[in-house]
């Protein structure tokens, strides 16, 4: 009975593998050698996430098709992309490599507290405390919960608002998460114009407020040639994939028709700041 | 007349989705969308004939002369291993457009309990060869009549608003939970 058993097992073993070996070879596809040599390098979870039936279907599609990038793998990291890349002869289109920003400028703007706040030193804490100690709702409240987070040591707290270290930031977003504001907005590092505030509110109920803050007059939005700008709850949101396609030509068109200096240039926001300042205290007398 | 009652049995009464709750891995996985729905369940009809009128003839003609019935269900996962894997090649070789319409799907489902389950339910039933065939295309059927009604509803519930909770695979869930429902009114209708 025993016997019987392994002996049918065996032998149904052995006619499958001796009709699948037989077939590998009668029914044998003389396929592109690189279509292989992509397949192997792919982590050949068929997860989908490149938008292809399996892995398969994405190698001999991005061998074949010009079209196809080499970085569509999602779960394979960057050395399945480098990899294909070399096999293909695409150059991988990395991602532009991003960094974390602040939107908000309230030390320019001269914020007035709303109250004095002695509780625990903590952004989430202090915000739910009558709108935050600023009598602006969309600060930047300064205790660092971003500071915490960051694995990088990107951040730090100077007069009392976040400063991000450019260089050492990689753009993982812990600290867009932890900003209990959304003060923090993750912008390409290479981005040419930033947007420094974060206020939702508009007219008045910013500028009684802030010197420096957005009143959502449109004028930048009016102004960019590339349409890059937009108004949504009436905050500027740039489109930096549009800004940055476009280049240089526009002369920095939204800089210079922005009259408060919430537009100003990534790169180079200590000399900008500086000159808003002065702008700003130059316009308004002292109260 | 019986062949009729055989297919308004397998794919509405008994659906083996809805009713025998076999196959829900590729029921839920591969029904987000209708095209890869009918692929799938294109695959599935392939498979489950192909699979049923082997196992059928491993049964009859090895299993049951030598007394071995308690190996059947390890000798059938390995006769629709090897079966599926042969097709694969074979279709790749001579018909290159259904290999690349199937594509992914045909070495997925080679383990997929719905193309067990029906080899061994026609064991159970004791069907004859044609029976069993035609149980296996009717199943199949109503596999990929499920799934393509799971595939209709999903594609609507993404413009849907839902909460945040039941987004995905919970809402998902209880839309599958329903259809159930809703199949068993044909319960008693044919057998």
């Amino acid at each position: 009975m025993v016997s019987a058993s392994i002996i049918t097992l065996f032998a149904l073993g052995l006619v499958a593998a001796v009709l699948l070996a037989v077939a590998s070879r009668v029914f044998h596809v003389e396929e592109d050698p690189r279509v292989q040599a992509v397949l192997e390098a792919l982590p050949g979870a068929n997860c989908g996430g490149c938008g292809f039936a399996g892995c398969e279907g994405y190698a001999t599609a991005v061998v074949n098709d010009p079209g196809v990038p080499a970085n569509r793998c999602c779960a394979g990291g960057p050395e399945v992309r480098i990899a294909v890349g070399e096999l293909t002869g695409k150059a991988v289109a990395e991602a532009d490599p991003l960094r974390s920003l602040r939107r908000c400028d309230k030390n320019a703007g001269n914020v007035a507290l709303r109250y004095q706040y002695e509780g625990m030193p903590s952004c989430a804490a202090a915000a739910m405390l009558r709108g935050g100690v600023d009598i602006c709702k969309y600060s930047c409240l300064g205790f660092g919960d971003c500071v915490q987070v960051c694995p990088f040591g990107a951040m730090r707290v100077e007069e009392g608002v976040v400063r991000v270290n450019a260089n050492l930031c990689t753009g993982c977003g812990a600290c867009v998460d932890a900003c209990p504001r959304g003060v923090l907005e993750l912008v390409p590092k290479r981005a040419r114009i930033a947007v420094f505030c974060n206020s939702r509110d508009k007219l008045r109920a910013v500028s009684d407020v802030c010197d420096v803050g957005c009143i959502s007059c449109g004028k930048c939005v009016r102004n960019c040639p590339a349409k890059a700008l937009s108004m949504k709850d009436n905050r500027i949101e740039v489109e930096q994939r549009l800004c940055l396609s476009y280049g240089d030509d526009c002369g920095q068109a939204c800089i210079t028709a922005c009259a408060r200096h919430i537009l100003r240039p990534v790169n180079g926001i200590s000399a900008a700041v500086r000159t808003a300042s002065a702008a700003v205290s130059a316009a308004t007398p002292a109260p | 007349m019986e062949i009729f009652q055989l297919f308004i049995a397998a794919v509405f009464v008994n659906n083996i989705v809805l009713a025998q709750y076999l196959g829900n891995c590729p029921y839920l996985g591969c029904s987000k969308e209708r095209g890869v729905a009918l692929g799938m369940g294109g695959a599935v009809i392939f498979v489950i004939v192909v699979s049923t009128f082997f196992t059928w003839i491993m049964q009859k003609c090895v299993l049951d002369p030598l007394g071995l019935g308690y190996l059947q269900t390890i000798v059938f996962i390995v006769v629709i291993a090897a079966l599926v894997q042969f097709v694969e090649m074979f279709l790749k070789k001579m018909l290159p457009p259904l290999y690349a319409a199937l594509g992914i799907f045909l070495p997925l489902i080679t383990t997929n309990c719905a193309v067990m389950g029906v080899a061994i339910l026609v064991q159970r039933e004791e069907y004859d060869l044609l029976t069993s065939v035609l149980y296996g295309l009717a199943s199949s059927m109503g596999f990929t009549l499920a799934l393509l009604l799971m595939a209709g509803i999903r594609e609507r519930l993404d413009t849907c608003r839902l909460p945040k909770a039941m987004a995905g695979t919970p809402i998902a869930l209880i839309m599958a939970g329903l259809m159930s429902l809703a199949f068993m009114g044909f319960k008693g209708m044919a057998n």
